[in-house]
């Protein structure tokens, strides 16, 4: 059941302290902007941020980081010109930081999403970011054991909304969205536009409403 | 068994390339057709030298399949941009898929080529492109071990040399790995060399340095490319 929400403030409710949050975007296409403040005005703390940047500039995600409510970040490429934010914090060691390849870091929230344990690839094999973790041989290549990223909460955009929460999204803001969505209990998704359901061609949509559970329109 | 001459594609009697020059260089040899994935920062250029016609259609790893140019005025969209975060435009025939699908096709062998820029490449095609390793470097991989390891073939665009005059081409690579045994081709601003999986490399062409002089340069095992 999606639950059609006043404001971003509503949707985002009830984000217990120490929770996984997913945030959309790549870079600025498709960041939840207006849910990433509802989260800084909500105030839960100590939380692990999965993302494929660390923010930038000053608002977003780098926002979020900025109020000091993320313990941890998990994300392929975190150095950007404008990650100051994010620099600083690292580089004062008040966050830890986790890089995974963007790939397999898409493809861990994916296993989660979709009830996989695990699984091997070849990404990373040799390299700093394989350290550690089982390797195996299959058919003649080494591949890596990657586990899923299951979430608390997955924070994201998309373009419209029916009332039963299918989605459909615009060009590349679409990025992680989808994947993250089957990723998190509770997937709270901000659009522009929010339509009856029929209005959507069920061919087109790419998310279903079953992964969706709170839906915002912004500006509401 | 291609037929054997006594000489190497070797150039003393022009320059170094320019930046510019070693993306026209690469874009000649995309095949027509090929699907292709362009790096973040100089390997982007690329685009700037594929003729029309080539048919090679691009793919960004953010999702989209048929990306055009650089967006410029009005036509710049937010919703649109490329794997460096630049607004890009569209092409007829376009087409858009989320991040899990778009790194399927990476590694699941269906992208025919890639061009990445690096900081090494081994004789035997090893990648380092995306950590100096140095303390206060903050790690940032992005798609590029991914990319690595999934395309078809690997294509790297660099000077050959540091701006210390330390040799990029390195019998093992000193800075963090990117991916083993992944590189096809490297194009410099020097010359072109192929990487032949058997800790050979093949000088293809050179533009202002002879054969010798990379031969004494390079401490790899370096050959003169017989066509």
């Amino acid at each position: 059941m999606t639950l059609l929400c006043a404001s971003a403030d509503e949707a985002v409710s009830g984000i217990a302290d120490g929770s996984t949050v997913l945030v959309g975007g790549f870079g600025t296409a498709g960041m939840p902007f207006e849910l990433i403040d509802a989260l800084i005005r909500q105030g839960a703390r100590n939380l692990t941020v999965v993302s494929n940047n660390a923010g930038n500039a000053d608002t977003g995600l780098a926002a979020l980081l900025a109020a000091g409510q993320v313990r941890k970040i998990v994300c392929s490429f975190p150095r950007q010109t404008d990650s100051w934010v994010f620099d600083e914090l690292y580089r004062s060691g008040k966050i830890e930081l986790e890089v995974a390849p963007q790939g397999t870091l898409a493809e861990r929230m994916r296993a989660a999403g979709a009830g996989i344990g695990g699984f091997y690839t070849r990404t990373g094999v040799g390299t700093l970011l394989a350290e550690g973790k089982e390797t195996r041989e299959i058919e003649g290549r080494t591949y890596v054991l990657e586990l899923p990223i299951a979430a608390d909460v997955a924070l994201i955009s998309a373009h419209t909304a029916d009332t039963l929460g299918n989605l459909v999204y615009r060009k590349t803001a679409r990025n992680f969205a989808p994947v993250m969505a089957t990723a998190a209990t509770t997937t709270v998704v901000q659009v522009r536009h929010v339509v009856e359901p029929g209005e959507l061609d069920p061919e087109a949509v790419v998310t279903p409403g079953i992964y969706v559970d709170r839906i915002v329109r912004v500006p509401s | 068994m291609r037929p054997v001459s006594a000489s190497v594609v070797e150039h003393t009697d022009r320059g170094p390339l320019g930046r510019d020059e070693m993306a026209r260089v690469l874009a000649g040899d995309i095949p027509r057709g090929a699907y292709v994935n362009l790096g973040i920062g100089q390997p982007t250029t690329v685009a700037d030298h594929l003729p029309p016609d080539a048919g090679v259609i691009l793919h960004t790893e953010n999702g989209m399949l048929g990306m055009g140019p650089a967006a410029t005025g009005d036509a710049i969209d937010p919703d649109l941009i490329n794997a460096g975060k630049s607004p890009v435009t569209e092409l007829p025939g376009a087409s858009y898929f989320h991040h899990a699908d778009s790194f399927a096709m990476m590694r699941g062998g269906h992208l025919d080529l890639c061009v990445l820029g690096a900081y090494q490449v081994s004789a035997s095609g090893d990648l380092a492109n995306w950590h100096t390793g140095e303390p206060g470097a903050i790690p940032a991989v992005g798609g590029a071990m991914d990319l690595a390891v999934g395309a078809k073939r690997v294509f790297v665009l660099m000077s050959l040399f540091t701006r210390a005059g330390e040799p990029k081409i390195v019998r093992e690579c000193t800075y963090p790995l990117t991916a083993l045994r992944c590189v096809d081709r490297i194009y410099t601003d020097v010359a072109t060399f192929e990487i032949t999986g058997d800790d050979r490399v093949v000088v293809r062409e050179t533009w202002g340095i002879s054969f010798a002089e990379l031969r004494s340069r390079l401490d790899v095992r370096l050959e003169r490319d017989v066509h």
